[in-house]
């Protein structure tokens, strides 16, 4: 359900730089935690992100404890033509997210 | 000496606290902060705050928005209806309710917030489970819900049955308690605009919840906040949900009568 929001400019012209937005709901336990009686909580981070324009890896990061809930990642691609900016990521439970959104270029 | 001269000044503020409660008892409308000078939590926050709140991209409390919106369209229970399915499109059928919330509920006579609400709709039409209290699902709907009451002007009636819940809320606003010894009104009232260490006090209004904190790394509701103020002054954490944080929730209601709905609210 609903884990991850993405912005992408409703329309770009072909050659442009555009904005890729990506905010994803996880909690990024981080593993340094104790519940209410004292026993440590299991690390669960996102380990890995993967961004993908119509095909091609655009953007793959390694992520860590270091970052915060809920993480908003922003960059910056060049329009080569419509298609799709299409995320994957896992986490240290090895739970797998997709999420996609749809560009169109202009031109 | 100095112990004699207290004596008299403890009976002294105890017959001052008594005129207190006394004229609350006969004027209803007496308001600590007259209504054109409330403000939001928002105006006490930072800039940066302000700008994560502002931008609905950023604002991390959108993430359950729209969750809440997925659950809204979601049939569920043994009925498989979803909430969309009587109450229609939330953005018509929700916009302004939660405004009005605490209420009471016509049909069991119980004061309701809007979980409690949310919560015996799942029970009684969808006859489903009931959402856990400080659940992701039930932040989520709530805060759905809530999102349809953006720029609503809170205003709840404290009339016929929910009466005698305001003054219970009244009361539990002004005593003091916990090993500080602090009522809300301590810091909310007396106190707001200063700096308590790094931070600086609000007005203690509750327009914008659930709220996402940024301490809490997550979503919160307004008890969970409750609970921390509580847990601030050294008091009984109360539960989620219980009845004096309900009164409580009614009294901070009237209080911000007029003030702008927010939800999801961002805070430090």
């Amino acid at each position: 359900m609903a884990d991850a929001r993405i912005q992408v400019p409703p329309q770009v012209r072909r050659g442009e730089n555009f904005e890729v937005k990506i905010a994803i709901r996880h909690a990024m336990e981080t593993g340094y935690r104790v519940d209410e009686v004292g026993k440590p909580i299991k690390r669960n981070v996102i380990r890995e992100l993967v961004c993908k324009y119509n095909g091609a890896e655009a953007l793959r990061v390694d992520m860590s404890s270091g970052f915060a809930a809920n993480p908003l990642l922003q960059f910056w691609l060049v329009a080569v033509g419509s298609g799709e900016v299409a995320f994957e990521w896992v986490d240290d439970a090895g739970t797998r997210y997709a999420e996609r959104a749809a560009l169109t270029v202009a031109g | 000496m100095a112990r004699r001269a207290a004596i008299p000044l403890a009976l002294i503020g105890a017959g001052a606290a008594l005129c207190v409660s006394l004229a609350y008892a006969q004027s209803p409308a007496a308001r600590a902060i007259p209504l054109t000078e409330l403000k939001s939590g928002l105006a006490y926050t930072g800039e940066d705050v302000r700008a994560l709140q502002a931008d609905d991209f950023a604002n991390p409390g959108m993430l359950w928005v729209e969750r809440g919106e997925k659950i809204w369209n979601t049939p569920a229970g043994t009925s498989a209806k979803s909430c969309a399915a009587c109450h229609g499109n939330a953005k018509s059928s929700m916009k302004g309710v939660a405004a009005r919330y605490p209420a009471i509920d016509a049909k069991s006579g119980r004061l309701f917030n809007i979980e409690a609400r949310i919560n015996a709709s799942r029970t009684g039409q969808q006859q489903a489970e009931a959402f856990a209290p400080e659940s992701e699902d039930l932040l989520a709907i709530t805060a759905y819900v809530n999102y349809q009451s953006r720029g609503a002007a809170v205003g709840v009636a404290i009339d016929g049955a929910a009466r005698e819940h305001f003054e219970r809320g009244r009361a539990f606003y002004y005593t003091r308690r916990g090993q500080m010894n602090m009522s809300c009104a301590t810091c909310h009232e007396q106190n707001f605009g200063k700096r308590l260490f790094a931070e600086t006090i609000s007005q203690g209004q509750p327009n914008d919840f659930p709220i996402y904190r940024l301490e809490w790394q997550t979503m919160g509701s307004l008890h969970r906040r409750l609970r921390a103020c509580l847990y601030g002054v050294r008091a009984e954490l109360l539960p989620i949900g219980s009845p004096e944080l309900l009164d409580v929730e009614l009294f901070l209601a009237w209080r911000a009568q007029g003030l702008k709905g927010e939800a999801p609210g961002v805070r430090r």
